[in-house]
């Protein structure tokens, strides 16, 4: 067990003397595998930032609930009743009498209103769901549609299904770029090591000669692709939360335009730790299809 | 031993290098592989460290037939071997201690025990005072002598050595047999393969002479 450690820290630590002896080398595979796992990282976190802004944004997720002309006062007790069980969220119930006064206080619309023989208008509620999600609002809205006396429900789903589609289609392109992209460092990690074979075909070759195993000649590759992928993945957080910071004024500006305390939510820890451990994966991945290739030539 | 039986290896393109070789060099024997260039010293060499495979016959080392052995198993047959090539296969890129260092890295001993007795080999062959030295500025002889070191740091049951001075001067070459004598009198079996005439007439070692292949 003991020997396992240490030969586990002696490749670890000569992938870390690998990358260290060529500094130039080193920076620009950092920066080919950093660049390639910017752009989803960007693209993830923006997304996200998307999605708080539409989930926050108020309006966006309330059920307005009309009752019939004759409802009495029992039946909004009852639909009041229905709505507390429910817990579904906050509510608050819109008299006619109100909906009327509102109406005649808008500007043209006085007249009209006073030419009316009687109130048009139905009492309503108007619910605010907690859970907000489409295909939650769309269940609640069939149940309520089902209450008695209910003449008609109004989901403004149209905004949030059109937002949820375009959210959807964002998290596509995002997954199709970040799979071109893995390809792009599994294929950049496959050529650095590729050349690193080569450099120490040497020591390869005499390692084989003097009793070495595959996997000991393998073991330092793969630590030195994870390694390479992790730092690039860390590199890659950086510009991803430097961008951010560019961004955050200007988009700061725009949201006081439109009334929104809306502001840009920078990577947390574990989305850092993901990025770098993604990077990691795809150099190991690129490093063993390397290895496994490049060694053919010493059988 | 090592047992061989009918033992033959032919190239692709039907060459045969060895042809139906029998011989068997017991435990604590020191024995040398003989005969002119291209008689099929390295090959017989190659074979008993199952860098080459036999294509017929068997040859049995350590009580494993190398015919049957499983690639993944070569790796710790070879570790009961210390090898001595002609042209050394030492490392350019570290030092003389590092370069005895790497057989015991590959199984894995701790580093404080591991540089102990790389030092005790490297003071084996005289070259102690130069472990912190890189190999290309020591001389050819110390060279040939920092690759036995190498072979015999990980004490190896078998010594194995192909023409290992056949590149150095009289005197440097007596260095080094003596060095094959001393591990052989304290109980490695040694197999050296050279076509040196003055070293079999000195110490009158079990030769195995071969001739295109065949033993004599």
């Amino acid at each position: 067990m003991n020997a396992w450690f240490a030969q586990h820290r002696a490749a670890m630590a000569s992938a870390f003397r690998r990358l260290w002896a060529t500094p130039l080398n080193t920076l620009l595979s950092l920066l080919v595998i950093g660049i390639a796992l910017t752009l989803p990282g960007l693209g993830y976190v923006l997304l996200d930032n998307l999605r708080d802004l539409g989930r926050t944004t108020s309006g966006v997720q309330q059920i307005s609930l009309f009752m019939q002309l004759d409802a009495s006062k029992r039946d909004v007790g009852d639909i009041e009743n229905r709505l507390k069980q429910a817990a579904t969220g906050k509510w608050r119930f819109v008299p006619k009498e109100a909906a009327l006064k509102r109406m005649q206080t808008n500007e043209g619309m006085a007249e009209i209103v006073a030419s009316l023989p009687r109130n048009p208008l139905p009492d309503a509620f108007i619910v605010e769901p907690t859970n907000v999600e489409p295909e939650a609002l769309e269940i609640l809205r069939k149940e309520i549609a089902g209450w008695p006396k209910v003449a008609h429900v109004q989901l403004d789903s149209a905004w949030v299904k059109r937002f949820d589609a375009f959210l959807k289609l964002g998290r596509l392109a995002l997954w199709m770029l970040a799979g071109i992209f893995a390809a792009g460092l599994v294929a950049a990690t496959f050529n650095t090591i590729r050349l690193q074979v080569m450099a120490q075909a040497a020591e390869i070759e005499v390692a084989r000669m003097i009793g070495a195993t595959d996997v000991f000649i393998r073991r330092p590759f793969y630590y030195f692709g994870a390694l390479q992928g992790a730092l690039g993945g860390l590199l890659a957080a950086a510009l991803v939360i430097g961008a951010l910071r560019l961004l955050a004024g200007p988009v700061g500006d725009l949201a006081a335009l439109y009334g929104s305390t809306f502001s840009l939510r920078a990577p947390g820890v574990i989305e850092v730790v993901v990025l770098s451990g993604a990077g990691a994966l795809l150099g190991w991945l690129g490093a063993q299809l390397s290895v496994s290739l490049s060694l053919r030539k010493f059988d | 031993m090592i047992v061989a039986s009918n033992l033959t290896k032919r190239y692709p393109g039907g060459y045969e290098a060895v042809k139906d070789v029998s011989f068997e060099i017991s435990a604590g024997q020191m024995v040398f592989i003989t005969g002119h260039s291209g008689a099929g010293k390295t090959t017989l060499v190659k074979l008993i460290a199952s860098i080459e495979r036999p294509t017929a016959g068997s040859l049995v080392v350590n009580g494993q037939n190398l015919s049957a052995l499983r690639r993944s198993a070569i790796p710790y047959l070879r570790r009961h071997f210390g090898m001595v090539f002609q042209d050394q296969k030492l490392l350019f890129d570290r030092s003389v201690l590092d370069n005895v260092l790497l057989p015991l890295q590959i199984v894995g001993l701790p580093r404080r025990e591991a540089i102990r007795r790389a030092q005790a080999a490297l003071d084996k062959v005289g070259l102690l005072n130069r472990e912190k030295a890189m190999p290309i500025a020591i001389s050819g002889g110390e060279q040939q002598r920092l690759a036995i070191a190498r072979a015999v740091v990980n004490r190896p049951t078998v010594l194995l050595a192909d023409e290992p001075t056949g590149n150095l001067d009289t005197e440097s070459a007596t260095e080094i047999l003596e060095l094959f004598v001393a591990f052989h009198q304290v109980g490695v079996t040694v197999v050296v393969a050279t076509h040196d005439q003055n070293w079999i007439d000195r110490y009158h070692p079990n030769v195995l002479r071969l001739d295109h292949g065949r033993l004599i």
